[in-house]
């Protein structure tokens, strides 16, 4: 049984299924990368934070702190907004600017969400190369076939 | 003093009743969650089987199938039959079909694996033996290519 008052780590789908504004069965203390300190950080030069170590969920983690009732809420909530603002530009440019290069030094320093991002404007580029090329009408396999011949299975006949 | 003392003892038992029942609650809740997902995520891979691959799925997946997905795959393959009837008039209409915008109406296919013999509309038939080039009809090659059987080369 928990003590009153006692503190521990727990992950954030249990802590938003027992946080409750009536009865106060816990209190969150905010991750420090939210705090007051790194908001600065952040306000400054966002660029340069590598949030893939700070995250790597930073948007959508953040996001989930603001259900807690914390007076810092609105400072949180801008923080974050303007932190993908001052980052957005500079993943689109890269991600329309490589082709058929190796990005692991591009992609490492950004967050889940920016990297979903970074991939989704990879693919547009790929998918426009291979148009340019005449590519676009050939047929290809089924991604899930070609995988599923490299792995062996226990053969199941009938 | 006596009974302040039982009312606050019940008071916070009872608190402590509620943390572990919404505790409890919570972590099934979480699971039920996880197996949702995954299980959802099942069945967008077998969804997209039926337009990648084909109507009948290899035996290697079929195999790693519960039987409500394999009742799944079925159901989902008659209402989409059904929908392709209805639509395109007389015949109806094989939306799998020519999901990349075709250029010719024959393609130059190469063999990727042994397959045997294969039979185009004029009644003629082909030897698909590994690694022999062939040049035909693009809608009777489509889903072999899609199943790995054959190549699309391009000129």
């Amino acid at each position: 049984s928990f003590l009153q008052g006692s503190k521990l780590e727990i992950p954030l789908w249990l802590a938003k299924g027992l946080h409750d504004s009536k009865r106060r069965i816990i209190s969150m203390e905010l991750p420090k990368i939210y705090r007051e300190a790194w908001r600065t950080v952040f306000s400054a030069d966002a660029n340069v934070v590598d949030l893939h170590k700070m995250g790597p969920y930073y948007y959508s983690f953040g996001s989930q702190l603001l259900n807690f009732e914390n007076p810092e809420n609105p400072e949180i909530a801008q923080t974050i907004l303007q932190t993908f603002i001052s980052r957005f530009r500079r993943i689109m440019d890269s991600s329309q600017n490589a082709y058929n290069e190796d990005t692991s030094a591009l992609v490492a320093r950004l967050d889940e969400l920016e990297r979903a991002l970074f991939r989704a404007g990879q693919k547009g580029l790929n998918d426009f190369q291979c148009w340019e090329k005449g590519q676009a009408s050939q047929i290809t396999a089924s991604s899930l076939v070609q995988n599923y011949g490299k792995r062996k299975f226990t053969d199941m006949d009938g | 003093a006596a009974s302040c003392r039982s009312r606050s003892e019940a008071k916070s038992g009872r608190t402590d009743l509620i943390f572990l029942i919404r505790f409890r609650h919570c972590c099934l809740l979480r699971n039920q969650r996880c197996v949702v997902a995954y299980l959802y995520d099942r069945l967008l891979r077998i969804r997209a089987l039926r337009w990648e691959y084909g109507s009948v799925l290899p035996s290697a997946i079929h195999f790693h199938m519960s039987a409500e997905e394999v009742e799944w795959f079925n159901r989902y393959k008659k209402s989409l039959a059904t929908y392709m009837r209805s639509v395109g008039g007389e015949e109806g209409l094989d939306l799998t079909q020519d999901i990349k915008p075709p250029k010719s109406l024959y393609i130059e296919v190469r063999c990727l694996k042994d397959y045997g013999e294969f039979e185009i509309d004029d009644g003629t038939t082909v030897l698909l033996k590994k690694n022999s080039q062939h040049f035909l009809p693009r809608w009777k090659c489509e889903q072999l290519i899609r199943q790995g059987v054959l190549e699309h080369v391009l000129s």
